[in-house]
């Protein structure tokens, strides 16, 4: 028995065969599935709709965050400092703030200009001299760095602004790209959230799809191992058909979110022509797309693993 | 070749099917492995083929006691063993050609060598003009031969056979009886169960017998240590 395959030679090298094996088995099971085509697509579709929900989600934000970023310029922090601090310490602060990454510009609105040009504009010259001393602080305006994708970051910089010792109150003018900054993030979260959800669909709906192949096939399970196939043999199939559905799905996905967008676009551009802009809907880019085809490959892979893992070995020859 | 000592196989429940077994079948040999049903035929082959492991004793194959034998390694011993079943065991969903040409598949064969060597297989049990056919358009009898070349495409060293020949009728029995003797003239170590104590007579090769899981008769030699 030791000489038992006297015509070693005819097999391959072992990295050929191995590599023989995985071509092999990566195309068998696609032939497998559609020799099933609708229970195939159906499990395809599945996947495709749980992942072009939040692709979907995804890419509207992108949108709204691309609009926000128009508003770059307006955009501007008042900064107020104490009434103690003199023009010297005003400009080293300056100096300072100037370093921060996410300020844009920076100047100052000195205290006695203030006053003067105050009391050019409102007639009130005699009435403010009265007063004596200058009731107007000096002024720093920043135009923070907008990056409608990062909307935590103005409030850190508001934050960071505040807490300096010569600064009474910083301020963000625009009360309301504070809140949408705010919406956006939460939307963001939201996205996440409902991502992450979904994805556990995903697994589950591979998982059980696999788990129910593993079932079809007990025979041909139980005679692979009898004939000296290895777990790993025996394995290769499931894990290769979960790949495929991740392929499928998330190249469906893609399709499907492209086609949703495109539906929308025309109703978007309609509307920002209202508003005399140029506004148009982007779609996911190539690179979005292959992280979302690559995304569904993890989770068809990892869902058809923890089927394997489960159920394969329940099954030996008796 | 195999050794069987002192082995015995209670299953779980309680049930002992094979009570202190000692027998051995020297490399190159044939023997019949009989029995009433419930015996625990079935039981001595699994063991040998590690589908089931015994309770007690040792029991050592081409040299290697079966015991010491991990979980992860029994494939490897699997693709010296032919294993023969008398329901088929052929999967239904692909081509005779397939369904032969599987051991070679797992062990890593190139494609053109894998048609040759299941062409030579299929010529060996006279089939090879039903490569493309589904299994389940042939009669019993090719089935069970269709079995047969499966068992031998990859030339292990050892045939096991379980009651092939149990749906058959006598014609086809011997004519299968005949086959295995063939491979055992080209030095492939057989066993078969069979309780068709007429058609073994008919054979003539050495013949095991067990009794509710007792060795009741023995043709080997126990003392032939080869
Ligand atoms: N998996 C099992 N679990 C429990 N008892 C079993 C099992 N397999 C076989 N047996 C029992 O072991 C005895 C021997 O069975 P078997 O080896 O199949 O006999 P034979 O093949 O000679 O008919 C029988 O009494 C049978 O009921
Ligand atoms: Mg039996």
């Amino acid at each position: 028995m030791a000489k038992a395959d006297s015509n070693q030679l005819a097999k391959s090298s072992p990295f050929k065969a191995w590599g023989i094996n995985h071509l092999r088995t990566l195309i068998a099971s696609l032939g497998v599935m559609t020799r099933q085509p609708a229970s195939s697509f159906m499990t395809i579709a599945v996947i495709a709709i749980a992942l072009a929900l939040p692709a979907g989600m995804f890419v509207l934000l992108n949108n709204a965050s691309n609009v926000s970023v128009g508003w770059d310029n307006s955009a501007q922090i008042s900064v107020f400092l104490k009434h103690d601090v003199t023009e010297n310490q005003a400009n080293k602060l300056m100096d300072k703030l100037r370093l921060y990454e996410d300020v844009n510009k920076i100047s100052m609105i000195n205290k006695q200009q203030a006053l003067k040009e105050f009391k050019k504009i409102s007639g009130f010259g005699n009435a403010i001299e009265s007063l004596g001393d200058n009731p107007l602080p000096h002024v720093l305006t920043i135009q923070p760095v907008v990056d409608a994708k990062r909307p935590d970051k103005i409030r850190h910089l508001l934050k960071q602004l505040n807490k300096q010792k010569q600064v009474e109150l910083a301020q963000l003018d625009l009360q309301w790209v504070k809140r949408l900054f705010a919406m956006l993030e939460i939307a963001q979260r939201a996205i996440w959230v409902i991502a992450s959800l979904l994805g556990i669909a995903v697994l589950l709906v591979v998982g059980n799809t696999i788990r129910l192949d593993i079932q079809n096939r007990r025979e041909e399970i139980e005679v692979t191992k009898l004939i000296g196939g290895t777990d790993a043999f025996i394995r290769r199939p499931f894990l290769y058909t979960g790949l495929w559905y991740g392929i499928g799905g998330g190249l469906f996905a893609w399709l499907l979110t492209s086609l949703s967008i495109g539906l929308l676009d025309n109703s978007v551009e309609h509307l920002a022509s209202l508003y005399n802009s140029g506004f148009q809907l982007k779609g996911l880019s190539f690179t979005e797309g292959l992280n979302l085809i690559a995304f569904s490959c993890f989770l068809g892979l990892f869902g058809s693993w923890i089927a394997v893992g489960r159920h394969l070995s329940e099954i030996e020859p008796s | 070749m195999i050794r069987f000592d002192n082995v015995s196989k209670r299953y779980p429940g309680g049930h002992e099917a094979l009570s202190n077994v000692s027998f051995h079948l020297p490399r190159g040999e044939m023997a019949y492995l009989t029995g009433h049903s419930g015996a625990g035929k079935s039981t001595l082959l699994k063991l040998i083929a590690l589908i089931e492991r015994p309770s007690r004793g040792n029991l050592v194959l081409d040299g290697v006691n079966l015991s010491s034998v991990s979980n992860r390694k029994i494939p490897y011993i699997r693709r010296n063993i032919g294993i023969i079943f008398q329901n088929h065991h052929l999967l239904y969903d692909r081509t005779v050609f397939d369904n032969v040409a599987l051991p070679l598949i797992i062990a890593g064969y190139q494609h053109k060598e894998i048609g040759k060597r299941v062409r030579a297989s299929l010529d060996q049990v006279g089939l090879l003009n039903k490569e493309k056919s589904a299994p389940i358009t042939l009669s019993g009898g090719e089935q069970q031969r269709v079995g047969i070349a499966r068992a031998i495409v990859h030339k292990p060293g050892l045939l096991l056979a379980d009651e092939p020949t149990g749906n058959l009728d006598p014609e086809l029995s011997k004519e299968i009886m005949q086959l295995f003797a063939r491979f055992n003239d080209v030095g492939v170590t057989v066993l078969i169960a069979s309780h068709d104590l007429k058609l073994i007579k008919e054979m003539g090769s050495p013949v095991v017998s067990l009794n509710k899981g007792l060795l009741s008769h023995n043709d080997l030699d126990l003392t032939n240590h080869g």
